[in-house]
């Protein structure tokens, strides 16, 4: 196991440089440098004042003296400065937002294995009945349906027309003066939409993948053997098969984080929730380029930990990918 | 090539025709490039015709599916938004398409240390939450139509690489490529002449679904405002009125959404239905 965990976090460094070179392309070959957006909302700004910013950002030097630079205070965990007006280090100003979306997608990611497994289940052990075509039609329609639409869907529905649920924000004004059980609950109703809308986006995907893994298990002969040992088809299906047809569902939740953290933006703009989506998305519209490319980094961080963690409890959970014998 | 040819007669079709849900997918695609093909003969008003005499009203006979703030006619800018979003989603889907094969059959062929380097490409690719790096991008550039089917494109080729890769590898085991290579055919002739053709059907899928995922994309930028610039209409930036609205207008919301849901249904019907058929483990 140690090996495999050695070798796995050794994986990992070819993959953080290639994160941070493209990154830095993005950056640097896109038309327009960073200091003529900055620029670009003042005018009257002169050539002097331009060569200065540049030489403070450090952008008259050659590219890949540059990348050095960059990648050496990415290492201190330094992204720059917001160009926005209270110039705060873009770490803190991440460091604030990341908690929320860090667990808004915890909660939507726990959902959605909550409810996908038992609907993959269903549609698998009744194969070809009206109850698995009905969940077939149902996971097409998922994969069909824009997420920010179904966000507005439910605004309407919960928040206009049967008015259950507050719309935007995380607090209702003047919450703080509330005990810590009416906070709570008051936040929770307010993660209520967000949450629905973070855990629907792959739902439909993370169902069929569980259907197509059970009749894979189903089909084995082990089961056969089971049944023909005269086992009742409950334990056939939830003692012997279900352990084998969860595993690999665990690759499948690191698969889904970069889905989920992009989708933080949609969600987290339209609800008005103050994490790193929103951050993000307001970075974007003010074109604040350290604040940007900090927060793609860490996006790419987070899947690449995601990754790992999964691949970890997926050798924990199977010897044969540990011993790298593979499966079947 | 003959070959080729009866089996798409001789299988392929009956198959694909066998398939109701991938038949009704086709219908629906071709009904929407009929409808943003022939938008001008559709639609009664233009889609920019600001009338202020009828700002949001609701669906009736004469504005369908309602009308918008400026009182433009919502149906005549759906019917218009189906050329917007039809086109990000084929030329998105078809850069995609392209780089992945191309990138999928060297690295598949050469094998060696080019597919080694190529397919880390890919994994780095894949770590990147695509949507922040279109958005990342987008940043840097004017928000334009051609911008956002080059990024979206950009940021989609690498299941198809994967997918044409590994196709290839097993392709380039077999005898007639060997024959080929004895008779002296240059790596570049065997590549697009002998494996391409072989190679081509999980490129297929992959653009027909492709152009779903585009248009879902498309719609997410220019709801958000990054996307196709107003008054320009696209389905995304008709929702981005029916957010403002929501609590008066529900017809703003519901309209652009559906066109979104039903074509993006549409593909990704035609798209699984077009996999089965060509998959010659599914015996019907």
């Amino acid at each position: 196991m140690t090996r495999y965990l050695m070798k796995r976090i050794l994986m990992l460094i070819p993959l953080m440089v290639g994160i941070t070179l493209i990154t830095f392309s993005v950056v640097h070959l896109a038309p327009g440098e960073p200091v003529e957006m900055q620029m670009a909302m003042n005018p009257k700004v002169g050539k002097e004042a331009r060569e200065r910013l540049r030489k403070f950002y450090g952008l008259d030097k050659p590219l890949a003296e540059q990348y050095v630079t960059w990648v050496g205070k990415l290492a201190r965990l330094d992204l720059g400065r917001s160009f926005s007006s209270d110039n705060r280090p873009v770490r803190d100003k991440i460091a604030e937002r990341l908690p929320i979306t860090l667990a808004l997608n915890i909660i939507a990611l726990v959902m959605e294995f909550g409810l996908a497994i038992p609907i993959g289940i269903l549609a698998a052990t009744h194969r070809d009945t009206w109850l698995d075509k009905g969940i077939t039609v149902f996971v097409f329609v998922g994969f069909a349906v824009p997420t920010f639409w179904l966000a507005l869907l439910l605004m309407y529905l919960f928040g206009v027309k049967l008015n259950w649920l507050p719309i935007s924000g995380l607090h209702t004004l003047g919450s703080d003066s509330y005990g810590l059980l009416r906070y709570v609950g008051d936040m929770a109703k307010h993660l209520c939409m967000p949450i629905m809308v973070a855990s629907f986006g792959s739902l439909a995907g993370l169902s069929r993948y569980m259907r197509s893994s059970m009749l894979n298990v189903i089909g084995q002969d082990y089961i056969t053997t089971a049944r023909a040992k005269g086992l009742s088809e409950r334990v056939v299906i939830y003692k012997h098969a279900l352990r084998n047809a969860l595993l690999p569902l665990i690759t499948q939740a690191g698969l889904a984080i970069p889905g989920l953290i992009g989708g933080s933006v949609i969600f987290e703009t339209i609800y008005a929730i103050p994490g790193m989506g929103q951050l993000f998305y307001q970075a974007v519209m003010a074109r604040d380029y350290p604040v940007v490319m900090g927060i793609v980094i860490i996006g790419a961080l987070l899947t690449l930990i995601g990754n790992l963690v999964a691949d970890v409890c997926y050798a924990l959970a199977d010897p044969r990918i540990r011993e790298g014998r593979g499966v079947q | 090539m003959i070959g080729q040819y009866s089996y798409f007669r001789a299988v392929f079709w009956p198959r694909l025709a066998r398939n109701r849900f991938a038949v009704a997918g086709a219908i629906v695609v071709l009904l929407m490039l009929a409808v943003a093909l022939l938008a001008p003969l559709i639609v009664h008003f233009g889609p920019n015709e600001i009338n202020a005499r009828a700002v949001l009203d609701p669906p009736s006979l004469r504005h369908w599916f309602g009308t918008d703030d400026l009182g433009r006619d919502v149906f005549s800018r759906i019917v218009y938004g189906a050329r917007i979003s039809l086109l990000v989603g084929f030329v998105a889907a078809g850069i995609a398409v392209l780089i992945g094969t191309v990138l999928g059959l060297v690295a598949g062929f050469y094998g060696g240390w080019i597919d080694n380097i190529l397919m880390r490409v890919v994994d780095i690719m894949f770590c990147f939450p695509t949507f922040f790096l279109i958005l990342a991008v987008i940043t840097f550039l004017r928000p334009s139509i051609w911008y956002i089917m080059i990024v979206i494109g950009l940021t989609g080729w690498m299941g198809v690489a994967r997918l044409v890769r590994a196709e290839t590898l097993s392709i380039r085991e077999m005898d007639y490529i060997m024959a080929a290579r004895c008779i002296g055919c240059s790596d570049r002739r065997i590549i697009f002449r002998h494996i391409l053709p072989n190679a081509v059907s999980p490129a297929l899928v992959a653009a027909t679904l492709g152009i779903a995922g585009a248009i879902l994309t498309e719609s997410a930028l220019s709801f958000l405002g990054i996307g196709v610039q107003p008054p320009t209409p696209s389905w995304g930036n008709i929702l981005t009125s029916g957010k403002d609205y929501i609590e008066f207008a529900w017809w703003l919301s519901l309209f652009p959404g559906l066109a979104i849901l039903i074509t993006v249904l549409a593909y990704n019907l035609l798209g699984e239905g077009v996999r089965d058929a060509l998959d010659p483990r599914i015996k019907r």
